[in-house]
């Protein structure tokens, strides 16, 4: 298993978990709480594999947490700024903040973690 | 006449054994110990301008130990390793006793050494390169017999010697093995009995459990229980040192989650951060 592939993994994993505390923070969205997981995995899917491309260029553990927190702040930018356009309402601080620190402990875990047998 | 009190014996007795090391390139300086097969003594090596120490069997052995000690040095020279003093020289004295000249190691005995409290993971540092060394030999078939904290130098840069590789077969009580105190054949199971022994002395009384289950399962009474090789005995202690689980230990569910956690507290300081992020939203939310 490469970097991107671990970050991958660990992005789409950690995605269906931010995705299901919606069911706690906002118990309003439990009707539409299948495609809101569905939208945070494939979020954390694709922040996780961007991240794993980026440390597998870069190698450095500062710039992975950076990165990771870079992109995980400008999809959780871009879900809150959906949902502005769709509801009528704004969630930034409450998506922005867990989005940007699951980037962060993406961009983290990956640069740190390699499952046994892992090629960079 | 009156009888010679016990200093005077004793120096008579030291007067006796002093070698005579006319003939060849050592002059004598001090006399570091005595062994049960001989005396090592500090010797100036003329040629080469530099201390050494030097083994001389005692006036007082026979033939077989004479036999003896031209085999440790032969044994020695063989095993060349960091971890094992260097042999340099071997000879017969003017009064035909046999010694040879080894590296003067200047340190301290991994008993002294570890009454010094360096920390855990010094020692387990020292116990490992010292496992490295017994290893070594046990791969060229040498058992080193007498594994004991004394038998092990840790030097001013932080090296590891073993010392005196009976090959009288004489353990010391508390250190070798049953099997050895019975007089049965003897194998590597052997020396890892008295690793584990050396590493129960090492470890404070409030070592980690996975550490002390290291040293039970290594100084076993059963051979069949122990290690069966140095090299997994090492191994087992490097994954303790490595926050990895050990072989010789079960750890409960909670002791997994700890040691995952000692292992890992960066990453688990960002979950729990994104939890409290989680949590005070919630709270603010409402």
């Amino acid at each position: 298993m490469n970097k991107p592939i671990f970050g991958l993994l660990l992005g789409g994993f950690l995605g269906v978990f931010d995705g299901l505390s919606a069911l706690i923070s906002a118990p309003e969205t439990r009707p539409e709480i299948v495609g809101i997981v569905i939208g945070s995995c494939v979020k954390g899917i694709v922040a996780g594999l961007l991240i794993g491309l980026f440390d597998k260029k870069f190698k450095s553990l500062p710039l992975a947490i950076v990165f990771g927190l870079a992109v995980g702040l400008l999809f959780a930018y871009w879900v809150a700024h959906m949902q502005e356009t769709q509801l009528g309402r704004h969630y930034y601080w409450q998506i922005m903040t867990p989005g940007g620190l699951l980037g962060l402990i993406v961009g983290f875990a990956t640069h740190r973690f390699q499952p046994k047998g892992a090629i960079a | 006449m009156s009888p010679l009190s016990d200093p005077s014996v004793e120096r008579l007795r030291t007067a006796l054994e002093e070698p005579d090391l006319a003939g060849t390139r050592y002059t004598l300086v001090a006399r570091l110990g005595r062994g049960g097969m001989g005396s090592v003594y500090r010797v100036h090596d003329l040629a080469l301008d530099r201390d050494l120490a030097l083994k001389v069997l005692t006036v007082l052995d026979g033939a077989a130990a004479v036999e003896r000690l031209r085999a440790e040095a032969r044994i020695l020279a063989a095993l060349e390793h960091p971890g094992i003093v260097p042999v340099h020289d071997a000879g017969l004295l003017e009064d035909g006793r046999p010694y040879y000249a080894m590296k003067l190691v200047r340190g301290a005995r991994l008993d002294v050494f570890a009454a010094g409290k360096p920390g855990i993971g010094t020692l387990l540092k020292v116990f490992e390169s010292l496992c490295e060394a017994v290893a070594f030999a046990h791969d060229r078939g040498v058992l080193h017999r007498d594994l004991k904290p004394e038998n092990v130098m840790v030097g001013d840069f932080g090296e590891v010697l073993v010392l005196d590789w009976g090959v009288a077969g004489v353990g010391t009580p508390g250190f070798m093995a049953p099997e050895q105190a019975a007089g049965d054949s003897l194998d590597q199971r052997s020396d890892v009995h008295g690793l584990g022994r050396i590493l129960d002395t090492l470890l404070p009384p409030e070592a980690p459990r996975p550490l002390v289950a290291i040293a039970r399962k290594a100084a076993a009474s059963d051979a069949i229980s122990r290690y069966p090789t140095v090299r997994e005995l090492r191994q087992d202690v490097a994954r303790f040192r490595d926050g990895e689980s050990v072989g010789a230990y079960r750890e409960s569910l909670l002791e997994r989650g700890e040691r995952l956690v000692r292992r890992n507290p960066t990453l688990f300081a960002l979950i729990a951060s994104y939890a409290v992020v989680r949590t005070l939203l919630l709270l603010f939310s409402r």
